[in-house]
């Protein structure tokens, strides 16, 4: 589908999602949906015949510092089957920074997740084992926050013995 | 298990019988038999894998951080090093995105260069993958055969960058510098040498019985969970799913070139391995038409606002002075908004996501790497194999710690 037909199908299959208008973006298709909202929309978006996202590209956030609310979760979606692209992103204000997790729609986004936890701090509800992926356990905050200074020192980690004290368990899911 | 975590002697050793329980073992992050940094925490029963834990992160460096505090240009030093069996991808793949939010598009010569040099990045990285897995099975001739057929490729890239692996490439708005003038002539050698190293290879190989046995139905996934699992380049072609942004997606002057887009059928490590073989060629062919038909012209795009002025016009002119110090302090002021663009880097689709305020220097730089996502989905390919395909398993991911860390 081309990204004019892409916008005209979203627009009438999500009344509610708003459009970014085109030359922010450089004339990509990128909606705005509210939270309580980004569950039920992302599946819409996955399920409905037309669209048919399949797949779950990439999961990340970006930290707007300044703004309110301030952060925004972005999910890249693309339709294998389509052939098109689609960005959602969700505002995540800072005093309650969670979302919904995407990990019952597309696996990757448990990866995708676990990274967006470890390195903005926002907690994914309902995800099956969020721990940190690139950071180690002991880490103390997210380093890809616009308030994270850049040379921050953490603290030293006593050596961890694999049998007193072994790595953060999985949790069975 | 016996006992929890908390408990002080070790209670998983002392077990009475050791063949009813689950063992768990940490394998890495330092293991002679995988190339890359990465533990895998285990859980076994005998040789059969129950469950799998992997943790990746040892390469991590902040890639991402470390983009948010120079200009635009520095970041292209960092890109290389992101896959760094084949930096030119990444470099080609960062400048389209940042071109992209800028609004310039580069000379056709230099869309042409940058295909030349991204293909032959994908030839050494598939190279670097298949010669590493080969070797790892006890292949270490075949393996050896193909870091020889990568290193006529990386005289290539010397002769074209000036350097092997940290090549710096691209700027914004076109490439470092224009092909050496005998590139014809030298590329036409090595893809001769490359060429003839892979067909030993394929006869050592391809119909190789231990080979067979150690690769075929094992580490397969069905296309369906391949998508929802984000697996993308030969991984996801190996399924059966002919997704390749080269194709779906033409950028540069891949709409002009002639290739085709190889898929296998079951998903299994052998598939992803005849896959790669298969681009590879695929790979040459689209080097060899891009030589054929490549213009004149300039290299790079002629627009002050983005693009540092020729050396001459620096030590030449104030206003070449000027505009040269005026980029490199401030940076190049691309206008607020953000794009994702995708590109088929070496292990799939290589994408970037950048959020540009106005200001010199990048707001948010993220990479989609695509070893990531598929090392996401290795716990799941995993489940149920024996230990020892791990190793063949991993080694067709090709993870790269550079990119899949960031």
């Amino acid at each position: 589908m081309t990204a004019d037909a892409l916008r005209t199908e979203v627009a009438a299959v999500l009344p509610r999602a708003t459009l970014v208008p085109e030359d922010t973006v450089r004339g990509e298709v990128v909606v705005v949906v509210e939270r309580e909202a980004a569950t039920q929309t992302l599946r819409t978006l996955r399920d409905h015949p037309t669209l048919a996202f399949d797949m779950l590209s990439d999961l990340t956030a970006v930290d707007y510092v300044d703004r309110t609310p301030r952060f925004a979760v972005v999910y890249q979606l693309y339709s294998t089957r389509q052939n098109h692209r689609l960005r959602v992103k969700v505002p995540v204000p800072a005093d309650d920074p969670s979302a919904p997790s995407a990990v019952p729609l597309w696996k990757s986004a448990n990866w995708g997740e676990r990274e967006t936890w470890d390195m903005f701090g926002i907690r994914f509800v309902g995800h099956p084992d969020l721990r940190r992926i690139l950071m180690y356990p002991e880490f103390v905050g997210h380093p890809l926050r616009k308030d994270y200074p850049l040379h921050q020192r953490q603290p030293l980690v006593p050596e961890r013995d694999p049998i007193t004290r072994p790595w953060s368990p999985r949790r069975t899911v | 298990m016996a006992a929890g975590p908390g408990s002080v002697t070790p209670p998983r050793f002392a077990a009475s019988d050791p063949t009813s329980e689950v063992m768990e073992l940490q394998m890495g992050p330092s293991h002679p038999a995988s190339h890359g940094t990465i533990k895998f925490n285990l859980r076994l029963d005998g040789e059969r894998i129950v469950d799998v834990d992997v943790e990746i992160g040892y390469l991590h460096r902040g890639f991402e951080k470390m983009c948010e505090q120079g200009t635009w240009n520095h970041v292209f030093p960092y890109a290389d090093r992101l896959n760094y069996a084949s930096p030119l991808l990444n470099n080609v793949g960062f400048a389209l995105a940042v071109e992209k939010l800028a609004g310039i598009t580069p000379p056709e010569r230099c869309q042409y260069i940058r295909v030349i040099g991204g293909e032959i990045s994908r030839v050494t990285d598939h190279l670097t993958c298949l010669g590493m897995a080969a070797s790892e099975l006890g292949a270490i001739s075949a393996g050896f055969y193909m870091l020889e057929a990568r290193e006529f490729l990386y005289d290539l890239v010397e002769a074209l960058t000036g350097a092997r692996l940290t090549v710096t490439y691209c700027r914004l708005g076109g490439v470092m510098k224009d092909l050496p003038a005998d590139m014809k002539a030298h590329t036409g050698v090595a893809l001769r040498q490359v060429r003839r190293v892979l067909a030993d290879c394929d006869r050592l190989l391809s119909r190789n019985r231990i080979f067979h046995d150690r690769m075929s139905g094992i580490g397969g996934l069905s296309p369906e969970e391949a998508i929802s699992w984000g697996l993308t380049g030969p991984l996801l072609r190996a399924c059966g799913v002919a997704y390749d942004v080269r194709k779906a997606n033409p950028y540069l002057v891949y709409d002009r070139l002639d290739f085709v887009v190889p898929t296998g059928t079951t998903g299994d490590n052998y598939d992803r391995f005849m896959v790669r073989m298969a681009e590879m060629e695929q790979s040459m062919r689209i080097i060899e038409q891009a030589l054929a038909q490549i213009p004149d012209g300039p290299i790079m795009a002629n627009d002050p606002r983005f693009v540092l002025p020729p050396k001459s016009e620096v030590y030449g002119s104030i206003e070449g002075l000027m505009n040269h110090f005026k980029l490199v302090i401030e940076g190049q002021k691309v206008p607020a908004g953000e794009v994702y663009v995708a590109t088929e880097g070496g292990n799939g689709e290589l994408g970037f996501y950048l959020v540009s305020d106005g200001s010199g220097r990048p707001y948010r730089v993220r990479v989609r790497p695509p070893s990531f996502y598929s090392m996401g989905a290795l716990g799941h390919m995993l489940r149920g194999c024996m230990l020892a395909d791990i190793i063949p398993t991993f080694g067709q991911i090709n993870m790269i710690g550079g990119e899949c860390d960031h």
